[in-house]
């Protein structure tokens, strides 16, 4: 008997789940009515999102002097948080991508949720540019189409130019890449639902999807193809991102190392939100035989890696500025740890390099709680990350007379705990409309790890 | 089209593949085998060719990259040269984030767009199931009658060696 899988791997689905099963599973929460503790988490994030848009509102209308910035410190909270956002895009682009060249089956179950986790991050993330701007209205401004205003083009040179591009291109790849994925899903739902109004939108995006092989031999192209394409895309934007600070000649930024250090924490950071939002999820919907313990100790061996070379990075840069002799670079580096800002830069190291080091043992992978908690520090670690590289590298510049701090305005604070609530409003609702686990994909390794001939004969 | 169609319902991948092996090799006509998930093995078994997609997605990457390097270049040493910090007008590396970006975006998109028009795939098609359950948990051969030959009691007993549970005959479809 033709056999497709290794005997010797452990199965990746947990319990003995038919086709039927996994189908049942996964439409149960889109078929169910909303549970209070639904409705109580959709509330709470849809309240904080409206101070969010609260906050925006009154920053448009006042002007960018309501946040804390000044002379010296032109970039803080809003940049961070652009930063920690798009970080938190790419691990949803890497299981999705990477691990599918990969060939690494466990990805299935969680893919779908993280896909959709990353296109939420860069919406997030795509808000903070935009509100920067002080006049978003004219945000068009940024795209190259011929103009009455010289025509005057934008500045091909500039790393925010390529910065736009690369996020308009890592949005649109995701969102094409996410919605390719979920259009068999789709028409699964769609052939089982009873309701006339969910019948009527799953067929209109299901795209009359009927499961032909044919279709399915140039789909499953398709796919490969996206995720060739979204490799380099997924390592090339934090790398453009880490272009707006590596391009400049700030001391603390202006480092060759930047590229390969911003998409290392951004992976990160990415599995660390990954975790956050599965170990809630398995437990809630009831996923546990899909998200098993097994994906939950594979992403934390990635947490390791990606730990490691970010604790790598923070060596190396602060190595360099000491080699480098260069003094401004030094004193950068003295200043972040032991200036105004240490305890800043102390609780990164903390959070990102310590709490990390914790992964090497195989209890602690295992221990979903302690997993949970390291993924809440690592979340707040890595925000910290970006404020530590953006405000210690500018409030304290080459003129003392110019040194001053900087302190966020409730204003600013109301804005990045808004973007919190964009993100957990909208992965609500897709936890409601939207298949949680790839099916299709799902139904592909029932048999990973099963004696499917001697169970048959 | 009136060529009636013979179909034969399966409960998983491997009598499913092993059915449409069979089936061809006896010379059958396969219209078509459908599935709930991708099973892989089975174009094969098929005898589906390899599609072009591969070079219709670098053909769009191609075109992405050529236009970005056009375009970046055309404005800035024809259309409004800047002068930035006395650079040259036309420098390459400057533009390299911007042709990878748009080879990436028009490769991606250009793909997927002829993916669906290729499998007639649009937004809110009707659809055409051949069983109701094979978006769910079935697998189904279609065969096409075509000759004169065909014998639904041949195929019958071909596929109960794998396990069929269900065949029959179908007049009139569009599948």
């Amino acid at each position: 008997m033709h056999r497709r899988f290794s005997l010797l791997r452990k199965p990746l689905i947990a319990g003995e789940k038919s086709l039927n099963d996994v189908t049942e599973d996964v439409a149960r929460p889109l078929e169910n009515k909303a549970t209070p503790l639904w409705w109580a988490a959709f509330l709470v994030s849809a309240t904080v999102l409206v101070i969010g848009v609260a906050a925006v509102t009154y920053e448009i209308l006042t002007g960018i002097g309501t946040w804390g910035l000044n002379k010296s410190v032109g970039w803080a909270f809003d940049i961070t948080n652009f930063v920690f956002w798009v970080g938190i895009g790419h691990a949803g682009t890497l299981i999705s991508a990477i691990l599918l060249l990969f060939r690494q089956r466990w990805r299935t179950s969680i893919n779908r949720s993280a896909e959709a986790m990353t296109i939420f991050a860069v919406m997030c993330a795509g808000l903070f540019p935009l509100i920067h701007m002080g006049r978003p209205w004219n945000f068009f401004w940024i795209i190259p189409y011929p103009n009455f205003r010289g025509p005057l083009w934008v500045n091909f040179r500039s790393p925010l130019l390529w910065d736009f591009m690369a996020i308009s291109t890592y949005f649109t790849i995701s969102l094409v890449f996410w919605y390719i994925g979920l259009v068999p899903d789709l028409a699964t739902l769609r052939d089982r639902t009873t309701s006339r109004i969910k019948g009527f939108f799953y067929r209109l995006f299901s795209l009359g999807w009927n499961g032909s092989c044919r279709n399915w031999s140039r789909y499953e192209t398709t796919y490969l193809l996206l995720a060739a394409l979204a490799t380099p895309l997924v390592l090339s934007v934090h790398s453009i991102v880490s272009m707006d600070f590596a391009t400049s000649v700030i001391p603390g930024w202006h480092s060759t190392i930047f590229p390969p250090y911003f998409v290392a924490g951004a992976v990160f950071s990415g599995f660390a939100m990954v975790l956050t939002l599965m170990i809630i999820a398995r437990k809630v919907l009831s996923y546990e035989d899909y998200i098993t313990i097994d994906h939950i100790e594979k992403m934390g061996k990635i947490i390791l890696l990606t730990g490691g070379i970010v604790a790598l990075s923070y060596l190396i840069e602060a190595f360099m500025a000491w080699y480098s002799g260069n003094q401004y670079e030094r004193f950068v580096f003295a200043n972040r740890a032991f200036g105004p800002y240490a305890w800043a830069f102390w609780l990164m190291i903390f959070c990102n390099v310590v709490v990390s080091q914790l992964f090497w043992i195989k209890k602690f992978r295992r221990n979903i709680t302690l997993v949970f908690i390291a993924s809440l520090f690592i979340n707040v670690g890595m925000w910290f990350e970006r404020f530590v590289i953006i405000v210690t590298s500018l409030h304290r510049d080459f003129l003392p007379s110019s040194w001053v701090m900087y302190k966020p305005t409730i204003i600013e604070i109301a804005t990045l705990a808004g973007s919190f609530g964009l993100f957990f409003t909208l992965f609500l609702l897709f936890v409601r409309f939207v298949p949680f686990i790839a099916i299709g994909e799902v139904k592909g390794v029932l048999n990973y790890g099963k004696n499917t001939a001697e169970a048959h004969a | 089209m009136t060529t009636p169609y013979y179909l034969g319902i399966f409960e998983n991948e491997a009598d499913v593949l092993s059915a449409t092996r069979k089936s061809r090799e006896a010379g059958y006509a396969i219209h078509d085998v459908f599935t709930p998930y991708a099973v892989h093995g089975l174009d094969e078994a098929m005898g589906l060719k390899r599609n072009l997609l591969t070079w219709v997605c670098l053909g769009f990457a191609l075109a992405g990259l050529l236009f970005a390097v056009w375009f970046q270049f055309w404005i800035g040493s024809i259309n409004w040269p800047l002068n930035v910090g006395g650079r040259p007008f036309n420098s390459l590396p400057a533009y390299l984030p911007v042709m990878f970006e748009l080879t990436v975006l028009v490769g991606g998109v250009g793909v997927v767009v002829v993916m669906l028009a290729r499998n007639r795939l649009y937004p809110g098609k009707q659809e055409q199931l051949v069983d109701r359950a094979v978006t769910n948990d079935r697998f189904v051969i279609v065969l096409r009658e075509e000759d004169a030959s065909f014998d639904p009691k041949d195929v019958e007993q071909l596929w109960a060696q794998d396990g069929v549970v269900e065949t029959r005959e179908v007049k009139e479809a569009t599948l």
